[in-house]
């Protein structure tokens, strides 16, 4: 059993489609502890004891946020910029996330095809979300590639959103029961695409 | 020169012991005034015949006054106060004036006389009026606003009205003065530029003096203030400021016009300049002192022979006139919208007559309108009336406000006509800002306030409100307090708060009451009432300015923000600690020496928090974006390094 600490930021919900279905979603899933950042700290007066004191809780950390800018919300810049102090999460006294999990699930605008080289945006996702692969380096946290949609506006039109809801259930569910193969997971590949293949059955 | 001194200390002494003992006893200054030199005139004996001249002297503090009246009046403010000015004060004028000169024509007196006493009882008194409006709040009011307009409105018409006076002169009175003044005239004759010209010549002389006075102030005035200014010293500015007065009331005497209107003005030219408060503040305490002086001279003047020998007329006269005054303002109210309370405190404000009276009384005789006789019991008649004014404001707060009280606020509490997701108790200056921000977001409010007059203003700027005392049960029930989601308490009574809060929290526990409390002891006791959530008033403004206030002195915003932020974080941790130690006290001593003793260490929390710089050891404000220590290198040493 492990405990997955999800740490939403979205700074206006009331438009969103996808992240708060899901966010709903993760709520209901016993071993989930879902933190809505932007209600929590409406003001960004973030409680850094308070959240170091969460991530010690927990063994799996998840940042949820629709890309923002190729990055994240700013609510969760000002959460890492605060929170992961020198002393707590790095620098040779620091070793309070080492061997912790660290993943994004993040909704992206662009279609899946703008995300390459000579799409518009340019870059692979996992190329983009590099700063935050390094900083679960360098804090000692297994880092694993991102659980995405791309094309987030059109997709509850599309009918995407329950497979997408559905994936995202059974990869909490997995991560909650330590079910997920984390060493066959391949890292240039959507995490929501090879659920089949890393989750282990009958866990 | 010992003589003078002596004059000066009997003037002073009296004016200071008399002035502040009538403002106490509510009569205002201007009574003040005139009770010290009827002490030292009639009834010590400590003054004589000097004061005749020191009256003439002390007439320049009207001079002033005028200055002073023109200042104010910026031609923006005039024309949007254009209606009741004119309206208002202009039927009360040209009526008063009409009336009182019909009586003084049945009574035997000639046309000339009776017009010119028209216009002196016409006339309120300015200082006592808006210093009792000051002294009781009244100013604000619809009546007191109305008053203001009739006096703002009689202030001007002191300077037609000094133009006027002269026409009226008595011609055997004329003849007597010049008469008299025959054999003065070789060594006492009127210095004047105009003597001996021709009509027409005269004319331009005069129209070129009031285009100077007003060209002049406008183009001159301001590079002169300019340039005196730029000396920095505050006397020169005074300097110049007295000497503007007395040049151009120089030159309106050359001409044979008046002081007062030309200084009005070059008032009015200037009230909108930069320099308008400069000026104002510079002038004021001489016109104060002056007019003082004048009023002092007035009461010293006061012939007791006259006042006993016939008091009834004295008497009657005074009383006549305040009433005629009232009826006639009464007449105008219903014209002008004014209605219950309001009504009245306009009538009964201005009933009397005022300081301008004995100005023109003075004039008057200078200019041989009135024979000195009459105007020595005119002026008894003025002080009278202005003597009674205080009780008649006596009888409004006692009689007419506590009649209307009643009737007002035990009208029907207002049919509401539909049901809220909030109740707003309240709608003064707290409960406005949060209910105008409920509404611009599109939440149903219900406005609540047991001051009639407070819910007509907000429904006049279509703010739905309704008129109802919120401690009363049957009223949150029309107001539907059962289907509501929160109540926000914003009443500034203290025990009336308390009352809402624990009614509401007993009988509808799961509507949500936000209150406004007074200070910190108030905030627990709603606390501990059931309130959701407290606010005192003005911690939040006062924290905002705290932050300006250290952004000003140079601290970075962002910075003044985070000890901000600080400070309120160490309030809030230490809320439940306090509020606890209030609430195991007794009773009749809330803040014991241990609430103090928690009080002085949340002092001392918030001495670290505030503290900065401290690098390597974490501080509350220093908490965020900390860099690493300067050594932090030495943790990480990369592959290819070892």
């Amino acid at each position: 059993m492990s405990k997955v600490l999800l740490l939403f930021a979205h700074p206006s919900q009331d438009r969103s489609e996808i992240n708060r279905p899901l966010f709903k979603e993760a709520k209901k899933i016993a071993g989930v502890t879902a933190v809505d950042l932007y209600a929590e700290y409406p003001s960004f007066r973030i409680n850094v004891d308070r959240e170091q004191q969460r991530l010690r809780e927990h063994q799996v950390v998840i940042f949820m946020f629709p890309l923002y800018w190729y990055s994240t919300p700013a609510i969760l810049k000002e959460w890492q910029d605060l929170v992961l102090e020198y002393g707590f999460a790095y620098g040779s006294e620091g070793k309070e996330l080492q061997g912790k999990t660290f993943l994004c699930s993040l909704t992206a605008g662009g279609a899946a095809s703008a995300y390459r080289k000579g799409g518009y945006n340019h870059y692979q996702i996992w190329e983009l979300l590099r700063p935050l692969e390094q900083t679960a380096n360098l804090t000692g946290m297994h880092y694993l590639p991102p659980f995405a949609l791309f094309g987030s506006r059109t997709a509850v039109d599309e009918g995407r959103l329950p497979e997408h809801i559905q994936h995202w259930r059974s990869l909490l569910e997995a991560l909650v029961s330590d079910s997920l193969a984390i060493e066959h997971v391949a890292p240039n590949e959507l995490l929501n695409h090879q659920l089949e293949q890393i989750i282990k059955e009958g866990a | 020169m010992t003589l003078y001194f002596l004059q000066a200390l009997i003037y002073l002494c009296a004016a200071v012991i008399a002035v502040p003992l009538a403002k106490r006893l509510g009569l205002g200054s201007v009574l003040g005034y005139l009770i010290a030199g009827v002490f030292i005139g009639p009834i010590a004996g400590l003054v004589g015949a000097e004061t005749n001249d020191i009256q003439h002297f002390a007439e320049f503090g009207v001079v002033m006054m005028l200055f002073l009246v023109g200042l104010e009046l910026e031609p923006k403010m005039l024309w949007e106060m254009r209606s009741r000015l004119i309206g208002l004060g202009g039927l009360q004028v040209s009526l008063t004036t009409l009336a009182v000169m019909g009586i003084a024509m049945l009574l035997g007196q000639s046309w000339t006389i009776s017009l010119a006493i028209g216009l002196i009882f016409a006339l309120s008194s300015t200082a006592i009026v808006l210093q009792t409006f000051n002294e009781k709040g009244l100013g604000k009011t619809e009546g007191g606003g109305g008053a203001f307009s009739v006096l703002l409105f009689q202030d001007i018409a002191v300077i037609p009205i000094l133009a006027l006076l002269p026409l009226l002169a008595l011609p055997e009175l004329v003849e007597a003065a010049a008469h008299g003044a025959e054999h003065l005239a070789e060594h006492h004759e009127e210095l004047s530029l105009v003597a001996g010209l021709p009509a027409w010549a005269y004319a331009l002389v005069v129209i070129a003096s009031v285009v100077l006075v007003v060209v002049g102030g406008h183009f001159l005035t301001r590079p002169l203030l300019t340039y005196v200014a730029s000396a920095g010293l505050r006397e020169i500015f005074t300097a110049a400021a007295l000497g503007l007065v007395i040049g151009i009331a120089a030159l309106m005497s050359l001409v044979g016009l008046s002081p007062a209107l030309g200084t009005f003005l070059a008032g009015v030219v200037l009230a909108n300049s930069e320099f308008r408060h400069e000026l104002e503040s510079n002038i004021e305490p001489f016109k104060g002192l002056l007019m003082g002086l004048f009023f002092i001279t007035v009461g010293a003047g006061v012939d007791f022979g006259i006042l006993f020998s016939s008091l009834g007329t004295i008497l009657g006269l005074s009383l006549g006139l305040m009433l005629i005054k009232i009826l006639i303002l009464l007449a105008l109210t219903p014209a002008f919208k004014l209605q219950g309370t309001d009504r009245w405190l306009f009538a009964l404000s201005l009933a009397q007559a005022g300081e301008f009276g004995f100005v023109l009384l003075s004039y008057s005789v200078q200019q041989n309108v009135l024979p000195v006789e009459l105007t020595q019991t005119l002026s008894l008649a003025v002080a009278i009336s202005m003597f009674l004014t205080p009780a008649l404001f006596i009888l409004y707060d006692k009689l007419i406000v506590p009649r209307y009280e009643q009737t007002e606020n035990e009208r029907e509490a207002d049919e509401i006509e539909e049901t809220g997701t909030v109740i707003v108790a309240g709608i003064g200056r707290f409960g406005q800002i949060v209910n105008r921000f409920l509404v611009a977001n599109g939440v149903n409010t219900v406005v609540l306030d047991h001051q009639a007059g407070q819910v007509d203003l907000m429904r006049r700027i279509n703010i739905k409100s309704y008129f109802g005392d919120a401690t009363n049960p049957d009223l949150l029930h029309t107001a539907g307090i059962e289907q509501a989601k929160l109540m926000v308490v914003a009443i500034d009574d203290h025990a009336r708060v308390n009352q809402v809060v624990e009614y509401v929290k007993h009988a509808y526990p799961h509507v949500k009451v936000m209150a406004r409390a007074y200070d910190r002891g108030h905030a627990y006791e709603l606390r501990r009432l059931g309130a959701d959530f407290v606010v005192t008033e003005a911690y939040y403004s006062a924290l905002e300015l705290g932050g300006q206030a250290l952004s000003s002195l140079g601290y970075h915003p962002f910075k003044s923000e985070q000890l901000k932020n600080a400070f309120d974080q160490v309030e809030k941790d230490n809320r439940d600690t306090l509020y606890q130690s209030w609430l195991n006290a007794t009773e009749d001593n809330r803040f014991t020496p241990h609430y103090r003793e928690l009080f002085m260490q949340m002092e001392l929390l918030l001495g670290d928090a505030m503290k900065v710089d401290r690098a390597d050891k974490h501080s509350m404000t220093e908490r965020g974006w900390t860099p690493p220590p300067k050594d932090y290198l030495d943790d990480f040493k990369d592959p290819q390094d070892t």
